[in-house]
Order: C-alpha cells, then sequence, then structure tokens
C-alpha cells in the first residue's frame, strides 16, 4: 500500500515538473490593482490557453502595483487610477485598457431621474435623507452598496469621495443582489457594475448624462475610473509580456473585458 | 474457516478506515481553524476581538471589533427559537396525539420536504417575500433586518424541531397516557402534564438541533439581514458571524482574511458547545429510560 502510494506520488512530481520546465522562461507578471482582479484574471487565463505562457497576477493596490513596476519586480502594473505627473516624470507610462463605469440605480418608479455628483455623495453620507429634499416624494432614502472588499464599491466611493463615510442601510454581496433590492424598494438607491444594470431598476444621469458604454468612454458620464496597464518608458518588455500587452490591448480582449463588467476602449 | 476470518479481518479493516476519515477530516478542519484563526486574534488582542464594537476590516483605520457579529448571531438564533420552538412544538404535540394517521402522514411528508428545501431558496423567497412584506407591515424605510433573519432562521429550523419532537412523543409509553385518563384527566391535560414531561429530554434534543441549525446557516440569512455590522436592533440591518466569514472571503487579504478565520473558529467553537449540549441531552435521556 505504501509503496503504491510512493510510486504514485512520484509520478506526480515528475508529471509537474515536466509540465513547469516546458513553460518555464514564458512568464508575463502582473502586480496591482485589486479592483482589475476580474478583468486582468479573465484576460490573463485566456493568455495561458492561447500561448501556454505562465501568467502571474499579485493583488497588491494601484500604488504598490506601480511601484512594482518602477523597481522592476513585474512586467506590467495595474492601476485603477490615471498616473500622476510626478510618477510619469519617473518614466512610467500609462495604457487605458478599459473603464469601469458605475451606473446609480433607483427603483423603477423613482421620479427623480437626475443627480449631480455632490448629491450623490451628500445621499450616501446621510446628508440628504429624503427623496423630498431632491424632488422626488416623501420617503427615507435607503443607501444600497457592497460589501467592504468589493471593487465596485471601492471604484464608487474613490470616485464620489464618500470612502468610508457610506452609511449603508443594506451590504450586499453581488450586483445581482443590489438590482434586486433596489427593484423590490421604492426608496432605494445603489450602485452597479453599468454592464449588470437591468430594466428593472432606473440608471439615474449624472451631473445631466445618461449612462452608457459611449458616454463612460468619451469620458462624459462622471461615475468611472480608468483600469490602466502601468508600463516602463523606453524599456522593451519581455516576449512574452509584449504578447500579453498586445493581446490585452487588442480589440480581440473586447469581449472577455466586456464579461468582466467593464467597458473596453481599444 | 481461514478464509472466513481474513475476509472479516479485511472488511473491517475498510470500516476502519471509512470511519477515520470522518474523524480525520474533523481533526483536519479543527486543526486548519485553530491554527488560522490564533494568529489575527493574537496580533488584534483577545478582548479587542471579542468585545470591539467596530467591525470595519477594510476602512483606512481597520477595526476588528466582533461584538456586534457575536450578538447578531446570537439575537438572531433566539428569535428563531422563540418562534420556531412554539411553532414546532405545538405542532409536533398536535401530530403525535391528536392528528389522524392519514393527517399525520401527509403533514409529515410536507415537513419532511420542508426540511429539503436549498437555503438558498428560502434566502430567495424571504428576499422577494418576507423583506418587502416587513418594509410594508412596520412602516419601515427597509425591510432587510434581524426580524427577517428570525423569521426565515425559525421557518428553517422547524422540520428538525417537530421531526425529534413527534418521535420523543410517539416513544411515550401508552400506559402512562392511560393511567392518566384512567385517574380522569382529559386528553389536553394528559399530553401536556404526562407526555410532554416524559418526552422532554426528546425535546430538548430538538430545541438543541434547532440552535446548531440556526447559528450556522449564511445562505439564507446573507439574503435578507442587510449585512451591515451594526449593534443588533430588531428593524435594522444586522451581519452574523456566518455572513461576516461567507461574505468577506471572496477578495479579503492579509490580516482581514486572518480575522475571518478567527470569526469562524468562534464560530466553531460555538458550535462545539451546542454539541456538548446535544451530548449532554441524549446521555439524561439513556438515564430517564434506564
Amino acid at each position: 500500500m505504501k509503496k503504491l502510494i510512493c510510486i504514485a506520488l512520484a509520478f506526480a512530481v515528475a508529471l509537474s515538473l515536466a509540465a513547469c520546465g516546458g513553460k518555464e522562461k514564458q512568464a508575463v507578471a502582473t502586480d496591482g490593482s485589486t479592483s482589475m482582479q476580474k478583468v486582468i484574471l479573465a484576460l490573463g487565463e485566456a493568455f495561458m490557453e492561447d500561448t501556454g505562457a505562465n501568467f502571474t497576477y499579485n493583488a497588491t493596490g494601484s500604488g504598490p502595483g506601480i511601484k512594482a513596476v518602477k523597481d522592476g519586480t513585474c512586467d506590467i502594473g495595474l492601476s485603477s487610477r490615471y498616473l500622476r505627473d510626478s510618477e510619469k516624470a519617473q518614466g512610467l507610462q500609462e495604457t487605458v485598457l478599459a473603464i469601469d463605469g458605475i451606473a446609480i440605480i433607483v427603483h423603477a418608479g423613482n421620479p427623480v431621474a437626475d443627480l449631480t455628483l455632490e448629491q450623490i455623495a451628500a445621499i450616501f453620507k446621510g446628508e440628504l435623507t429624503n427623496w423630498s429634499q431632491l424632488g422626488g416624494k416623501d420617503g427615507q432614502i435607503v443607501l444600497i452598496g457592497r460589501e467592504e472588499s468589493s471593487g465596485t464599491r471601492d471604484g464608487f466611493e474613490s470616485v464620489t469621495g464618500t470612502v468610508d463615510a457610506c452609511l449603508y442601510r443594506q451590504e450586499l454581496t453581488s450586483n445581482g443582489a443590489v438590482l434586486t433590492a433596489v427593484a423590490e424598494n421604492p426608496n432605494a438607491i445603489g450602485y452597479v457594475s453599468l454592464s449588470s444594470v437591468k430594466d428593472s431598476v432606473k440608471a439615474v444621469s449624472v451631473n445631466g448624462v445618461a449612462p452608457s458604454e459611449a458616454t463612460v468612454k468619451d469620458g462624459s458620464y462622471a461615475v468611472q475610473r480608468p483600469f490602466v496597464l502601468v508600463t516602463k518608458q523606453g524599456e522593451k518588455l519581455s516576449k512574452t509580456a509584449q504578447a500579453f500587452f498586445d493581446f490585452a490591448t487588442s480589440p480581440a480582449a473586447n469581449e472577455i473585458i466586456s464579461a468582466a463588467g467593464v467597458v473596453p476602449v481599444n | 474457516m481461514k478464509n472466513n476470518t481474513l475476509f472479516e479481518r479485511a472488511v473491517q479493516g475498510i470500516f476502519l478506515i471509512l470511519g477515520l476519515f470522518t474523524v480525520g477530516c474533523v481533526l483536519l478542519i479543527t486543526l486548519y481553524l485553530v491554527f488560522s484563526g490564533i494568529p489575527a486574534i493574537l496580533e488584534i488582542g483577545l478582548w479587542d476581538f471579542l468585545f470591539g464594537q467596530v467591525w470595519d476590516p477594510a476602512g483606512a483605520d481597520p477595526r476588528y471589533g466582533i461584538l456586534p457579529l457575536i450578538l447578531s448571531s446570537i439575537y438572531a438564533t433566539a428569535g428563531a427559537l422563540v418562534i420556531g420552538v412554539s411553532v414546532g412544538f405545538f405542532t409536533a404535540v398536535y401530530l403525535s396525539k391528536k392528528a389522524s394517521p392519514r393527517l399525520k402522514a401527509i403533514m409529515s411528508s410536507a415537513v419532511s420536504l420542508l426540511a429539503g428545501i436549498p437555503s438558498v431558496v428560502y434566502g430567495l423567497v424571504g428576499m422577494m417575500v418576507l423583506v418587502p412584506g416587513i418594509r410594508e407591515l412596520f412602516d419601515l424605510p427597509d425591510g432587510a433586518s434581524l426580524l427577517a433573519a428570525m423569521i426565515v432562521l425559525a421557518v428553517m429550523i422547524l422540520p428538525s424541531v417537530i421531526k425529534v419532537s413527534v418521535t420523543a412523543l410517539d416513544a411515550v409509553p401508552k400506559e402512562y397516557e392511560d393511567a392518566s385518563l384512567a385517574l380522569g384527566a382529559t386528553a389536553e391535560e394528559t399530553w401536556f402534564r404526562v407526555s410532554v414531561p416524559a418526552a422532554k429530554s426528546g425535546i430538548a434534543t430538538a430545541v438543541v438541533l434547532g440552535v446548531g441549525r440556526a447559528i450556522g446557516e449564511a445562505m439564507a440569512v446573507m439574503m435578507v439581514s442587510g449585512n451591515v455590522a451594526n449593534m443588533p436592533k430588531l428593524f435594522e440591518s444586522v451581519r452574523l458571524l456566518t455572513t461576516a466569514v461567507s461574505g468577506g472571503m471572496g477578495y479579503a487579504d492579509g490580516l482581514y482574511r486572518q480575522a475571518l478565520f478567527s470569526i469562524a473558529l468562534v464560530l466553531f467553537l460555538f458550535i462545539l458547545l451546542i454539541n456538548g449540549a446535544l451530548n449532554f441531552f441524549v446521555k439524561e435521556k439513556r438515564n430517564d429510560s434506564c
């Protein structure tokens, strides 16, 4: 019995070593924004399937990701904000991969159709508490949000300037759950990824601009942020890293990017 | 003869291995929970962890107090017991003592069916029917609340409470009841003065089983309770120990992730305690029948 297990184990080890040996040199390392996890892992998986190269992603955050590129500890950095001028001055360059649009949704019967970014921030911070203050029917506003670790929550709160200040009535764990909760409650307001908005709720326009793929792309819809690939200026990527970069920014990747809930730009 | 013993030994060996597999799983999970749960508790401090009133693990200034989660879990379970056990207990008395055999068969299979419904379905119905219902009924801004969690949990523990209680009541010797009736007690007096006290350890087991089911449920609760880590109030949104773990595990990392394992450890200790209580009642039952 013991012998059998030993032999089986030896085989397994040999197989995995052989598998590693073939692909060892083809690797691309990415590092950065946790919000980009879904889209970058989807792209990485497709890339691995196509080329057999090894793809790794380190979920650290936009800042550490940018630093990792600068230090040369990864091939491509991932940032969910544009690079600052100081960072560009250090020889880094950005390529926008996709844009994360976040729709602000209310109950389908809610007469309020347009909010400013300031109003949205005031609502979620609990400074505006009744729909009548916004031209709607009398009713206490019910705030529906996402759980702490959600990328959508992170995006919404950083764009509206309400990080750690939102007084949620419910914190749900998926876009679908937020949609259902808002569709069920006439006084609810919530936010979901633009790609998951359904007819059961009403997406309000922000600063007079209705959310759509087009308005997100041209930048006129305010509740959005870029997903950026960060590389070093004037320095060549490894062959595999370049292949991944080209794949991710090619139109061929658009379907994967859309499926991950964000708007592709290339 | 020799072949026979060999065969028996082989079978015995197989059974032993299968039995050890179960024990191994329990040991593995226990050790894993202890080893992955302890570091965060040490880092946060046991007192701050168990009795801290703010759970905000992903904020700029993270806080890891799970008192709101512990209290919410206890309140939700207690509420579910109050509702579920009172409904379940009287249903069991009715089924065991009063219902006609045909009605009993139909109702028993309905109860079994209730036990077979997946928890996500309870959650879904709760989300679509119960939560808006509570909002309308109590004129609240939103219905996702501790009360909704209690009601969903109460319905979920009904099957185990009813089935175990019915079994216990059915097992009461007919002589006890006959004696009581012969002495002139009415049927109702007999049920509640004779049958129920005679079956009390079985009914206690049913209650403890209900507690175990209620405190460990995550999915259905997550869909109706709102998930905000408030100190528990009946009409406010709450987060339970189970929902904190299942809701956060997806993306959490660092100390937050470790703290989730610590929460799981706390929950595990709660459930061990309940199992201990269960064993106690079962033992008492054996002594009763001696």
